[in-house]
């Protein structure tokens, strides 16, 4: 510990620690620009000199290593002078357009300016004008308003990891820019928008919308994907305008996804449902809420009655809230059935569980490992925010590996990579299982060669400390999904490490808390499409997008002669097989609970009133279950659901982090079983960023990002070669039914014979199944 | 007979004119590559080299003036890879003798930086070249090859187990790139934009690594310091200023070009060798270390001796020792205007003060220069410089401000003049005949 | 993109750094890539950034900040006169001005016939044999009086 003095105060700091950390520590403010705790030092923008005793002139505090026994004066005359200084050179060139900037409000410089800047500007020369850049639908610019702090360069190399902006030119020339004609595509882009301390990098949804200072800020929690990042909602006459993060170290640290900050525009989308709706005589109209519930109740109730309860069935998003979720499957059961699912995306479901799976340790607990293997996982994508934390780890020397059928660019290093079609994957995790047994003289008697790759993954995994094996969204949605699990099991205890789940959606271990799944008599979500059921309630999903096969839950709600739909949105398919689409709230619009990966139980309110008629989808259930005379369902708040479902009031459920357990049993474990099919033509597929729930499937401008490029059939050269299809043709795509015409791209990452097609999305809906054999032909 | 007029000629003693001399064969026969292979042959320990560049107080050639075996003794022990980086980005106005030594005796710096290499337990260099002379890069290449052909470079040096390998990088046209971190980011790949500092280069240097970077003179200079031994080196100097420098002398003289002289030399010497006064004409003012120096008028300059501490004692610098010589018909306005422009333009743009000052500054002086000053600039001028020097990352915010500081602090009525009069105190007809651009034919000058 | 002559000469300068540090040889290479396409094109310093596995805009960067990569099409010969004080204190203003008019041009410009482009330059450390410039960034002409500057616009062809 080194001691030292600011501004008279005396304190202690680690070792290594700057000035302005220090200066944090004792509660004083240095004032700064370039600096961010989360960046590297760049001491460019020199706003935070102060006065160091015994140094001749002031040093930036940013940058500055505390000494043993230093003493630093903040606000000494050298270091106002300096600082003053220092913001008159700042002003010079900048536009002072803060009347029609969006920072203003919550602008550094402006801020700063009226603390240090003078009224009367000494300079008379001609100002700098920068052109603007096109950094892509999410971040606009006004580059005569940059600083030049670098913040934004450095946050696209380290944190988002892929240099998309840099400083070219020099001197008073020097212009933030992305390389020429290119935007900043990065998944995590919106972030430079907070990082920039001016008016030059602001939020493009928002721009001009309104001002910062009309806006009502409301905490939330996002609803997309299993990290749970915390949210600032801000709202103005019952609107969001926009989203910003909710600093939480342990979860999203000070950052977004795009996805997360973003999607918000859906909620104003077109398609937002504001009156209850029934089919009659093939006809919509709109109805008022107590002629719908009657409507649904009546319609499930009657096929329970003339088919059996076991002819209804609950398809319940992910997405969804805890208590929507608990109260679903309360509803089903009370009424007779157990076919309850919110495993959508999911195929395989053998083997017994022991417990909710989970990430298998704390978010935060992942910058700590030393060694990760990463299985089946479009990290990137699918977990930005993770993705960005083991970047991080790696940057510091953790070893990452991955299994996975792509091999899309993680932006970081990484120590090994086998990379097979989809059939082969459990073999291959088999193959480092079998050469971490080998290494560790432990028995695994699986009869796999091992491969150079594999005995790599499996050198670097037994020398860790501090390892873990990630299961990613493609390992669960894949159809060995349970071996998988069971592979990871062996492999994790060989090595006396943990595993995990990086979790699908918002809700993935809510959906188990909830009791949302079917038991042992209940029919999960696959076969209640697989196994046509004559009624459906349909929860926060869009089933043709949102399910293992969209064809198939097509197909068995088209037959079906009732289909309940709970939903924000209103959509073409869903007017075609439902005969009720009752309005429910977004997150915003209701308090509800989200139940991230690591099992953290996080509640929110609702930040505005519902749109229209839309209705809190708790309470709709509630009401439905009161209409159904059901047993149960008097719940005077989202908090007693909560309470209920969490254990809490002796309910005797028991309580959640109890449950937590990625232990299985049970699995029909059978390797040989991909071989075979190695002639085939095997699909793989990611459900792409933004298509991946129906509230951003609906967000306008995230549906202009490169991630929101429609479906293509990307294949190696080697496949294209051997299906005669140059790239950039059209290729006919085929899973007997109808065919997709899709361009095909070259994605060298991909195994020999694989066709990546990514999934929910209605250009490819018609293919069926996410994993299995495909067809492509040159169209 | 030598190529160049000189005191005690060392390092220019075996400059001979275009092709000839400057080759492996030629430095040998000079003696050249004796300090190495003495070192190898007598097992010399690190600290011993060390200890005789420390007695020769052969301070750092490139400017700032520091002292080499101090510099080298920073170097970690231990570390296991270490660099070694020559400076030869000599792009300070007036300064252009670090060219003519890679051009006349690229071995002298090959062997210099060997013997560094060898000190300070690095095993590999690089010699960084300015941009605009490319022929000389491609000269010193040459040399480079010919050094690793003789066994000079490489692994096991002349059989002696030590190991060193050296590499010319050619710069694009970037002055701040003579600043040391600037450099080494140059070199590395990516824009010249200064390090902060600490940590220095001999922490984390080239690649993140231990580094130690001299200028090219410097280096130069080592194989005459281990030849002779530091205490005589010394002695050829003054107290605290050892050995010899050379001196480039631009600007209205009659012979501009490098001139060796022990330090310490009266600058009226130097003027002298220099052929005097373009034209006999009066010496108004000179800059005696390079653009970023003060300059100093006629009559402090002439009673200066050339050594870092004369000249500092008289408000200057000694600098690269890059010597512009200016007569009566230079307007000090329109000469401070082009130096400010070089600030401008060079600055990297990375720190504020920097970036947003020099370009003021250079507005502010454009502004005086055209004819519309106004009476409050001058003090403006001062004031912003006080907000720049000291408050950036690198010197070039200190360069950038000095010269406006030396000529408002001994040419202040020439600025008034132009202010109030909204014109040059010299007429332009002089000024023009003053560059002798249109009356001199090739003759008079050096080289 | 480049020739595989071009591509010799950049392996040549990747090789004189240590392994994985091919990013040093961006500013050869670039040299190498204009010297063979006359200037330096988004799709040219493209093709450089992905040969030495670095971002586009990193090499940018690089391309915008040294000011003998030309961004845009050059005249056959270009022509930079340096007219910093040293020089200029011995004709280099004048020369450039001499050049101005020969050529008809500004700096900064080409002649109609894509011949010449003039170029101001700044300190090339050759103070001493004012008034230079230098010629495509690579040779350099000492001592520039008229008749120097008239035979080598005899000699550009
Ligand atoms: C703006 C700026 C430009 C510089 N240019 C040069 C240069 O061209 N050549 C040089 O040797 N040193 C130059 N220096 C000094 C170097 O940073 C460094 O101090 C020097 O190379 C050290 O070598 P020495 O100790 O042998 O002098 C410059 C410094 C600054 C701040
Ligand atoms: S002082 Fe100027 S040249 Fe040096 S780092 Fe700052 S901006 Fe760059
Ligand atoms: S915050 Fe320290 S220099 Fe910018």
């Amino acid at each position: 510990m080194l001691d030292l003095e600011i501004d008279g105060k005396t304190l202690q700091v680690a070792e290594g620690s700057t000035v302005i950390d220090a200066a944090h520590q004792a509660g004083i403010y240095i004032p700064h620009f370039c600096y961010h705790k989360k960046l590297s030092i760049a001491a460019n923008c020199r706003m935070c000199l102060v006065q160091v005793e015994k140094a001749p002139k002031p040093l930036p505090a940013c940058a500055t290593p505390v000494t043993n026994g230093m003493k630093v004066f903040t606000h000494s005359d050298m270091a106002v002078k300096a600082q003053k200084g220092v913001m008159e050179f700042l002003l010079i060139n900048h536009p002072l357009d803060c009347p029609i900037c969006d920072q203003g409000g919550e602008c550094q410089l402006q801020d700063l300016a009226v603390g240090y800047g003078d009224c009367k500007s000494r300079y008379q020369e001609e100002k700098r004008v920068v052109v603007n850049k096109d950094l892509g639908p999410l971040v606009s610019t006004d580059m005569t308003r940059c600083i030049n702090c670098t913040r934004c360069v450095r946050f696209t190399q380290e944190i988002a990891g892929e240099m998309e902006l840099g400083q070219a030119f020099r001197g008073d020339r020097a212009e933030i820019m992305p390389f020429i004609e290119k935007t900043v595509d990065s998944e995590l882009s919106g972030n430079i928008i907070d990082l920039c301390p001016v008016g030059a990098l602001t939020s493009k949804p928002f721009r001009f919308a309104a001002r910062s200072w009309e806006l009502a800020r409301r905490q939330s929690v996002s609803p997309h994907d299993a990290l749970g990042s915390n949210l600032i909602v801000q709202v103005k006459h019952d609107r969001v305008y926009r989203v910003l993060p909710y600093e939480n170290e342990d979860i999203n640290e000070c950052w977004l996804s795009d996805k997360d900050r973003f999607s918000y525009e859906g909620l104003n989308s077109e398609e937002r449902l504001t009156k209850p709706m029934i089919k009659q005589g093939g006809v919509w109209k709109e109805v008022e809420w107590n002629q719908a519930l009657d409507y649904a109740a009546h319609a499930l109730r009657d096929v329970a009655k003339e088919h059996g309860a076991a002819a209804v069935g609950a398809l319940v998003s992910p997405h969804a809230t805890l208590e929507e979720m608990y109260l679903a499957g309360r509803l089903m059961r009370g009424l007779g059935s157990r076919n309850i699912d919110f495993r959508l995306r999911q195929s395989d479901f053998s083997g017994h569980r022991a417990g909710v799976p989970w990430l298998g340790m704390r978010i935060a607990e992942l910058n700590k490992l030393d060694r990760v293997l990463a299985v089946g996982a479009f990290l990137r994508k699918d977990q930005p925010l993770i993705a960005q934390r083991l970047r991080q780890a790696a940057k510091r020397g953790t070893q990452v590996s991955v299994i996975h059928s792509a091999d899309d660019d993680l932006l970081m290093p990484l120590t090994g990579k086998l990379i097979a079609a989809p059939p082969q994957l459990p073999e291959r995790l088999a193959q480092v299982a079998k050469a971490v047994a080998d290494l560790k003289g432990a028995a695994f008697d699986m009869k796999v060669v091992v491969t150079p790759e594999a005995r790599k993954i499996a050198e670097s995994l037994v020398t860790g400390q501090n390892v873990a094996i990630l299961l990613g969204n493609f390992a669960q949605q894949h159809a060995k999904a349970a071996t998988i699990n069971w592979l990871a099991q062996q492999l994790a205890e060989m090595l006396g490490c943990r595993f995990g789940f990086l979790g699908e959606a918002a809700n993935s271990v809510g959906g188990y808390v909830a009791d949302a799944i079917p038991d042992s008599e209940g029919l999960d979500a696959m076969r209640m499409l697989s196994e046509p059921r004559k009624a459906y309630l349909v929860h926060g999903a869009e089933p043709e997008l949102d399910c293992a096969d969209g064809q198939l839950a097509l197909n068995a709600l088209k037959q079906a002669a009732s289909v309940v739909v709970l939903s924000p949105f209103k959509s073409a398919a869903a007017l075609e097989y439902a005969d009720a689409i009752l309005p429910i709230s977004p997150f915003t619009e209701t308090s509800g609970t989200f139940v991230n990966a690591e099992g953290r139980v996080q509640s929110f309110q609702a930040v505005n009133r519902p749109l229209g008629e839309a209705r809190p989808g708790w309470k709709v259930l509630r009401v439905l279950g009161n209409v159904l005379k059901l047993d149960g369902f008097d719940h005077d708040g989202s908090e007693a659901v909560r309470e209920e479902c969490l254990g809490g009031n002796g309910s005797g459920r028991p309580s959640l982090l109890d449950c937590l357990d990625n232990a299985i049993s049970g699995v029909a474990v059978d390797l040989a079983a991909g071989s075979g099919q190695e002639s085939q033509l095997q699909r793989v597929s990611d459900v792409p960023i933004h298509f991946a729930d129906s509230l951003v499937r609906r967000a306008a401008s995230l549906q202009r990002t490169r991630d929101a490029a429609a479906p293509t059939a990307r294949m190696n050269a080697a496949t294209l070669a051997k299906l005669g299809i140059a790239v950039g043709s059209p290729a006919r795509v085929s899973r007997g039914g109808t065919p997709s015409i899709l361009v095909a791209e070259l994605d060298a990452g991909l195994a020999d014979n694989c066709v990546r097609v990514a999934a929910a999305h209605a250009a490819t809906t018609n293919l069926g199944a996410m994993t299995g054999a495909i067809k492509v032909e040159p169209a | 007979m030598a190529l160049i007029e000189a005191i005690n000629p060392l390092l220019t003693a075996g400059w001979t004119k275009g092709d000839a001399g400057w080759g492996i064969k030629d430095y040998e026969a000079r003696g050249g590559y004796q300090a190495l292979k003495r070192i190898l042959a007598e097992k010399l320990t690190q600290d011993q080299v060390i200890a005789e560049v420390k007695t020769s107080v052969l301070r750092g050639r490139g400017g700032a003036g520091f002292p080499t075996g101090l510099k080298w003794s920073f170097m970690p022990k231990a570390a296991p890879e270490k660099y070694v980086v020559c400076n030869t980005d000599e792009g300070e106005p007036g300064t252009f003798k670090d060219r003519d030594i890679l051009r006349y005796d690229p071995h002298s710096v090959i062997e210099g930086m060997i013997i560094a290499g060898y000190a300070v337990g690095a095993a590999r260099g690089y010699n960084y070249i300015h941009g605009e002379i490319f022929e000389i890069y491609e000269r010193f290449e040459q040399a480079l090859a010919e050094a690793r052909t003789a066994g000079y470079l490489g692994m096991n040096i002349l059989g002696s187990g030590l190991d060193f390998d050296l590499f010319a990088h050619q710069g694009w046209g970037a002055y701040i790139c003579g600043e040391e971190s600037a450099l080494l980011e140059s070199i590395e790949g990516k824009k010249g934009q200064p390090r902060f500092k600490p940590p220095f280069p001999a922490q984390v240097g080239l690649f993140g690594k231990p580094t130690t970077i001299n200028n090219t003179e410097t280096f130069a200079a080592i194989p005459f310091v281990m030849r002779m031994g530091g205490s005589a080196y010394l002695d050829l100097g003054k107290p605290n200023n050892g050995g010899t420098k050379l001196f480039s002398v631009s600007g209205q003289v009659n012979k501009p070009g490098n001139y060796e002289v022990p330090m310490g030399t009266p600058f009226a010497r130097l003027l002298e060798m220099a052929g005097g006064m373009r034209g006999g004409r009066k010496l108004k003012a000179v800059i005696p270390g390079g653009s970023s120096a003060p300059v100093l008028p006629a009559d402090v300059i002439m009673e200066c001796t050339l050594d870092y501490d004369s000249i500092a004692k008289a408000g200057s610098m000694l600098g690269s020792g890059a010597v512009i010589v200016m007569d009566e018909t230079v307007c000090m306005v329109k000469a401070l205007e082009r130096l400010s422009y070089f600030y401008y333009e060079e600055s990297c743009g990375q720190c504020t003060p920097c970036r947003e000052g020099t370009g003021w500054l250079h507005k502010i002086v454009h502004r005086i220069e055209h004819g519309q000053g106004r009476p409050e600039d001058l003090d403006l001028l001062l004031d912003l410089g006080g907000n720049i020097a000291g408050r950036t990352i690198c010197a070039l915010g200190d360069a950038a401000v000095l010269p406006v500081q030396g000529m408002l602090k001994h040419f202040r009525s020439e600025f008034e003049y132009h202010i109030e009069h909204q014109r040059c105190l010299v007429p332009p007809d002089v000024q023009k005949a003053g560059s002798a651009f249109h009356t001199r034919m090739m003759a008079g000058a050096a080289c | 993109m480049l020739s595989q002559e071009s591509l010799k000469r950049i392996d040549r300068e990747v090789a004189k750094y240590p392994a994985g540090k091919q990013q040093s040889a961006v500013m050869a290479a670039l040299r190498i890539a204009q010297e063979e396409r006359g200037w330096l094109a988004g799709e040219t310093i493209e093709f450089v950034a992905h040969y030495l596995g670095m971002p586009a805009i990193a090499a940018y960067e690089v391309a915008s900040f040294y000011n003998m990569y030309d961004l845009q099409p050059v005249g056959k010969y270009k022509l930079t006169v340096c007219t910093n004080l040293p020089c200029a204190l011995s004709g280099g203003v004048h020369a450039a001005d001499y050049l101005k008019q020969k050529l008809g041009i500004d700096f900064n410009d080409t002649t109609p016939d894509g011949k010449f482009t003039l170029k101001e330059g700044e300190c090339m450390g050759a103070c001493g044999d004012a008034p230079v410039m230098l010629v495509n960034n690579i040779r350099m002409k000492s001592f520039m009086t008229p008749e120097e500057i008239e035979k080598l616009l005899a000699e550009c062809k």
